[in-house]
């Protein structure tokens, strides 16, 4: 776990997007740009037809999982590069996902479509197939991931970190600001959580900020990395975003993404919310 | 002098609840050569990012195939910045509640 396994740039991209050994997936909260361009040899998974039961709220099943990737050409030994829009919000999400069900080699490409775009570098529209192949999946991995009884037991013992906008976190927001401020669920955030929103870990271009300012946002934020840490935003894509810097690029180990998120827990009778900056 | 495409400004507020919703919206044009009202053309490779009132990021999205944009904020000052290739433009908005700011942003 390191800068140097977790993220590539846009040419490294570049130089491999013909290996058959590297796989390049978009995954957007806007799923139709996928259609009006994409990198070469990229193919799309849908956030929420791919990557979600559909019945239940939940990850899709291993099966699923392994169904996914085998109809996609993916083996266990491909290397996933993943992109997306919206400052790789989705993509982070996709990649917390694919270690949640144990993939080796997962890596994103840093800046995303954004500075994809910003550096006016090639889209095409042509699908690429991929030979399909016989994927296996590892059994979920919950030591990343957060349910809701364990954010609840945290308040006041465990790092809780909300990387929502400060609009969001005191309750003046419901939802990100792209999208309708509906819902509903309850405004706040969980008592004794710091707002230390995504962004603060992102360049303009979308971008990750370096390792020192990395590691500056969080302990000068009062966060004691030594010990354990839980995040979460509103569904769980921003908090990946959040996860990915403290588990991939800095190297914490106990740190863990709360999917459920705001969704969920403002929606929990009787727990403690708490308001205001 | 003829008025290009829709009408100018942000997408269509059809269906949007304005007296419960603060919109920000509006349409990013580069200099066209065009005698248009807006003069300009759509740029639909731009992402415009909405900044409170203390400088933090609140939402970005990229503009559409019209080159508009929209966000759903609270009342109050906000700010507008707009990044495409080789541009980078600010613009500070004050939106209210029940009246949609609707922009033209050259770059």
């Amino acid at each position: 776990m390191s800068r140097e396994t977790s993220l590539v740039t846009a040419d490294w991209v570049l130089q491999n997007l013909n290996d058959p050994k590297v796989a390049i997936i978009e995954v957007d909260e806007d799923t139709t740009l996928y259609a009006q361009g994409h990198i070469e040899n990229a193919i799309t998974f849908h956030w929420r037809e791919d990557l979600q039961d559909g019945l239940i709220r939940d990850l899709i099943s291993k099966e699923k999982f392994e169904a996914l990737l085998s109809k996609n050409g993916i083996s266990n030994d491909t290397t996933v590069v993943l992109y997306g829009g919206n400052n790789n919000w989705f993509a982070t999400y996709a990649f917390w996902y694919f270690k949640v069900y144990g993939h080796a080699d997962v890596r994103l490409l840093d800046g995303g479509r954004k500075r994809w775009e910003l550096d006016a570098r090639p889209f095409v529209t042509v699908v690429p197939t991929r030979v399909a192949t016989r994927y296996v999946a590892k059994e979920r991995d919950n030591t990343i991931r957060a349910y809701r009884d364990e954010v609840i037991a945290a308040i006041g013992t465990k790092n809780i970190v909300d990387v929502r906008s400060p609009a969001e976190f005191s309750g003046e927001l419901a939802a990100p600001a792209h999208l309708p401020q509906e819902g509903g669920q309850i405004k706040g955030h969980i008592p004794t959580a710091k707002n230390i929103p995504w962004s603060k870990a992102a360049n303009e271009d979308g971008t990750f900020k370096s390792d020192v300012e990395l590691k500056e946002i969080y302990q000068g934020a009062g966060v004691d990395l030594a010990k354990d840490t839980i995040a979460y935003c509103r569904i769980g894509e921003r908090s990946a975003f959040s996860w990915f810097v403290l588990h991939e690029l800095l190297g914490v180990n106990n740190v863990k993404n709360y999917d459920g998120s705001w969704t969920e827990y403002g929606s929990l009778v009787g727990v403690p919310v708490a308001v205001g900056a | 002098m003829r008025t290009c495409g829709a009408t100018p400004g942000g997408p269509s507020l059809a269906g949007i609840n304005l007296a419960t919703q603060t919109v920000i919206q509006g349409v990013i044009l580069k200099a066209g050569t065009d005698d248009c009202v807006p003069n300009g053309v759509a740029v639909t490779n731009a992402h415009v990012r909405l900044l409170d009132s203390t400088g933090e990021f609140t939402a970005e999205v990229p503009t559409n195939l019209e080159g508009q944009f929209r966000f759903f904020a609270a009342p109050g000052s906000w700010t507008l910045v707009v990044q495409a290739p080789g541009a980078r433009v600010e613009q500070g908005v004050i939106a209210t509640q029940g009246s949609p700011t609707d922009l033209v942003i050259h770059i």
